[in-house]
């Protein structure tokens, strides 16, 4: 179609009609696809948004896009226990990713630059642990804790200690692989010189591989923390007193037991507890992407 | 504990040894040394009383579990010997504690009746049956009482002759001092008496609460109908050591053991308390032969399978379809539309499915209330369109991550190879049949497994979508049409409260889920390069 109109040499409305079209047939499409999934992937959103400003409160008011506004809703998490889940969700997340980081990664500093008896076989270990996801041995999980606690209630049910435990003992199986292949890629010359220059091997740990190895840190940390926010089964089995629960815990709560009731602050709590997950996703995108493609999945 | 601080004295005091120009960190005492001296000292302080504390609970296994932990601790930080140990024991004791641990106690669960009924020892079951059973003794004196509180639970307080015993609901009857004036106890040492008001406000709890009389169960108890006078109750059962049986002393039926952990009658008439036994297969013969588990049990299986089937494949061709459509170099704002495609990957997932089950809801969602118009589909309510609502939902939450990986996986295919198919001929079609496509889904296909094992399992988008509803009618465990199989094991152990607890059939499941996922894992590992990185 193009070539006819450059032989005819057609006025030049022709042309830029003819331009045009074929723009639409390679290009513009693919923005009309776009928008469409733009739509779809942001409407349920975009309704949550709407629906933690509504006023009422309750599901039945709240279809109506931004039909009203106000901040009722968020005023009256106040009077929950949300800040206190929050509170909880970041200090057991937060504890969890960095013990879970440092753990994972002497793990993988062992496994990269010593050569010891039993490191295949500790590799190939951990590699089948990994395959029994923990959350499938939760019964085992709660009768162990039901025996901790009643040595140390610390450890036991209803504390978020024993809760943090229990995701570190995850915590190997699940990130030491990804971290291993990052270690691997380290030079070996590094530590040589290093040693050479008499640092042992903890100074080598601590001041020199941690520091070149911390994009796969901030991964593994983001990955852990993600998954620790998003944990239910073993939150809920562990933490049973109201103040101790988490967010996964307590929205889900709201939700189950009075469902339109709620829905207003189930809104607001979402949104709040969104924003900071949302915003990281979006600034560590190229991060998450490389971590992805290393073999974590969500969702 | 001595041999442990033994063990790092002797450590700590020994001679340095200068047998290479090196000191070993081990031996360096520098500020490295003192931090690590200061943590282990903290780990041992912890650890010992553990060991204390577990002793005195009585919980052997936990106690010497912690000192095998403590010793292998020290040996570990305090030779130079062990040295990637001591990089992977922090890491190894938790995943041994809750992982390894836990995998090997369900597999001994499953192989036992561990759960309601059948929930501790034999000889608490035992004890649990005399105290349950216990009746008034006919014509026997009443005990002046008082109800009293120790703080955290009531107890009572009887005149026993010229002694005042007191007790609570978990400690025996024992000799305290006390004053008493007419009859009347006025103060006991220990516990607080509780006033008239005070006992006629915790009313229940008074007239349910029993106070062993002696360590003995079959000394009985002392209870109380009104607050002031306590009765001996004895147990109507009668435990015959040496025979092991049970004997109704009323009734003169004698029950004796049986194989499943209870005491049974000659007549088949079981206790309701029974103990933990090892029962050998039977959980797994529960599951596949048991009408009642099987049948829901087989429905559950093909949907978690068509569930994680459909998931991924939805997931993915609608990801792989955005990402083949906007990835056009010739396209402005790309990088916006990708922020804005992932954000339902970046919202918490488990927020979207609470979000979702409040826009399907029937009356008043957003679905049925505005996109369809105002009507009355029961989304979650019926067995079909939960299923398709389930899916849906996920396609939601799960294409970003696919259009994510698609992506990447489309940009790392060389241009030179497109180029060069281009040249010999190779329309768009065939470029896409034979080049693009395989070496997407070889890049792909390792994350689509992992997609899939991941799926099986995802516990969270059943629970806070439909809590596995609409239930199944016919089913005496409260599973429904949506339910998968890691939230039927959950509704099997009882642990939501849902139904009667039972432990060894829901751990004998999880090992079957466990086989299912691991050969999956297994078939995707050997397709994958995973294994031969190890080197």
């Amino acid at each position: 179609m193009a070539t006819t109109a450059e032989a005819q040499s057609a006025p030049s409305s022709t042309r830029v009609r003819a331009a045009r079209r074929r723009w639409w047939r390679e290009v513009g499409w693919r923005y009309v696809v776009g928008v469409l999934a733009i739509v779809y992937a942001g409407f349920p959103i975009l309704y949550i948004v709407s629906a933690s400003v509504s006023d009422g409160g309750t599901l039945t008011g709240s279809t109506a896009l931004f039909s009203t506004f106000t901040m009722d809703n968020y005023v009256a998490l106040g009077e929950t226990r949300f800040w206190t889940w929050v509170v909880n969700t970041l200090v057991i997340g937060s504890i969890t990713a960095v013990g879970t980081v440092l753990m994972g990664a002497a793990a993988a500093y062992a496994f990269s630059r010593f050569r010891f008896s039993g490191r295949r076989v500790g590799l190939t270990s951990l590699l089948v642990i990994q395959m029994f996801p923990q959350v499938l041995a939760f019964v085992a999980v709660f009768l162990l804790l039901l025996s901790l606690g009643q040595v140390v209630p610390i450890l036991g049910l209803n504390s978020r200690v024993a809760l943090i435990m229990v995701y570190l003992g995850g915590a190997l199986g699940v990130n030491t692989f990804l971290m291993y292949g990052f270690f691997n890629t380290i030079p070996k010359e590094i530590d040589e010189a290093a040693k050479i220059d008499g640092a042992s091997h903890a100074q080598i740990f601590w001041t020199i591989i941690l520091r070149l190895v911390a994009p796969i840190l901030a991964v593994v940390a983001l990955l852990s923390f993600v998954s620790t926010f998003s944990d239910f089964l073993l939150a809920k089995l562990i933490l049973q007193s109201e103040e101790n629960w988490t967010l996964a815990v307590g929205l889900y709560q709201w939700v189950s037991d009075q469902l339109s009731a709620n829905w207003g602050l189930f809104a607001a709590g979402a949104v709040i507890s969104a924003i900071p997950v949302v915003a990281l996703f979006i600034f560590l995108q190229k991060y998450i992407v490389s971590g992805l493609t290393a073999g974590s999945v969500k969702g | 504990m001595s041999s442990t601080q033994q063990q790092r004295e002797a450590d700590v005091s020994s001679p340095r040894r200068h047998d290479s120009a090196r000191v070993s960190h081990a031996r360096d005492f520098g500020r490295g040394f003192f931090a690590k001296l200061a943590i282990m000292g903290l780990v041992d302080a912890l650890g010992v009383y553990v060991v204390i504390t577990a002793f005195t609970v009585g919980s052997t296994v936990i106690a010497w579990s912690m000192v095998a932990l403590l010793l292998v601790a020290n040996v570990v930080y305090f030779t130079r010997r062990a040295l990637p140990m001591k990089y992977l024991l922090p890491g190894l004791a938790f995943l041994f504690v809750y992982q390894v641990f836990t995998i090997g106690y369900t597999g001994y669960v499953a192989f036992t009746n561990y759960g309601d009924g059948h929930n501790g020892t034999k000889d608490q079951a035992v004890a649990a049956l005399l105290a349950q059973n216990e009746k008034r003794v006919e014509g026997s004196a009443a005990y002046p009482l008082a109800v009293v509180s120790n703080g955290d639970e009531l107890g009572f307080a009887i005149v026993d002759g010229d002694d005042v015993r007191a007790g609570t609901a978990q400690d025996p009857l024992s000799v305290v001092d006390a004053e008493v004036s007419d009859g009347v106890i006025t103060a006991v040492d220990g516990f607080e008496l509780l006033d008239r008001q005070s006992v006629l406000a915790e009313q229940a709890t008074v007239a349910s609460l029993r106070v062993a009389f002696g360590d003995d169960p079959a000394a009985g108890s002392i209870r109380t109908q009104d607050g002031r006078n306590g009765y001996v109750y004895t147990s109507i059962l009668r435990y015959d050591e040496d025979a092991d049986t049970m004997t109704n002393a009323e009734t003169g039926v004698v029950y004796a053991e049986n194989d499943h952990g209870q005491f049974e009658s000659a007549e088949g008439e079981k206790l309701n308390v029974g103990w933990r036994v090892f029962t050998g297969l039977d959980n797994i013969r529960t599951a596949f032969g048991d009408e009642r588990y099987s049948v829901p049990f087989l429905k559950v299986l093909v949907w978690t399978f068509a569930f994680a089937i459909l998931s991924v494949a939805g997931t993915f061709l609608l990801g792989l379809f955005f990402a083949v459509v906007l990835n056009d170099p010739r396209l402005k704002y790309q990088r916006l539309m990708r922020s804005l495609l992932i954000l339902p990957y970046a919202f918490p997932a488990f927020m979207s499915f609470l979000l979702w089950r409040g826009m399907l809801n029937t009356k008043y969602g957003f679905i049925n209330d505005t996109l369809l118009g105002g009507m009355d589909i029961n989304w979650l309510g019926d067995p079909v369109l939960a299923r398709l609502a389930v899916l849906a939902v996920q396609m939601w939450v799960g294409f970003p991550y696919m259009f994510l990986i698609a992506t990447g996986a489309l940009q790392a295919i060389p241009a030179e190879t497109i180029e060069a198919a281009k040249i010999d001929g190779a329309g768009p079609l065939r470029i896409w049949r034979s080049v693009t496509m395989p070496l997407l889904l070889v890049a792909v296909t390792p994350l689509l497994i992992a997609s899939f094992s991941f799926n099986f399992n995802n516990f969270n988008i059943i629970e806070m979508l439909t809590e596995g509803g609409p239930m199944f009618r016919d089913a005496s465990v409260p599973i429904g049409s949506t339910d998968i199989l890691i939230t039927m094991v959950y509704s099997i152990s009882g642990l939501d409260g849902g139904a009667p607890k039972n432990y060894g059939l829901a751990s004998a499941l999880s090992i079957i889920i466990f086989l299912i996922v691991a050969t999956i894992s297994v078939i995707s590992f050997k397709k994958s390069r995973t294994l031969e990185e190890i080197n």
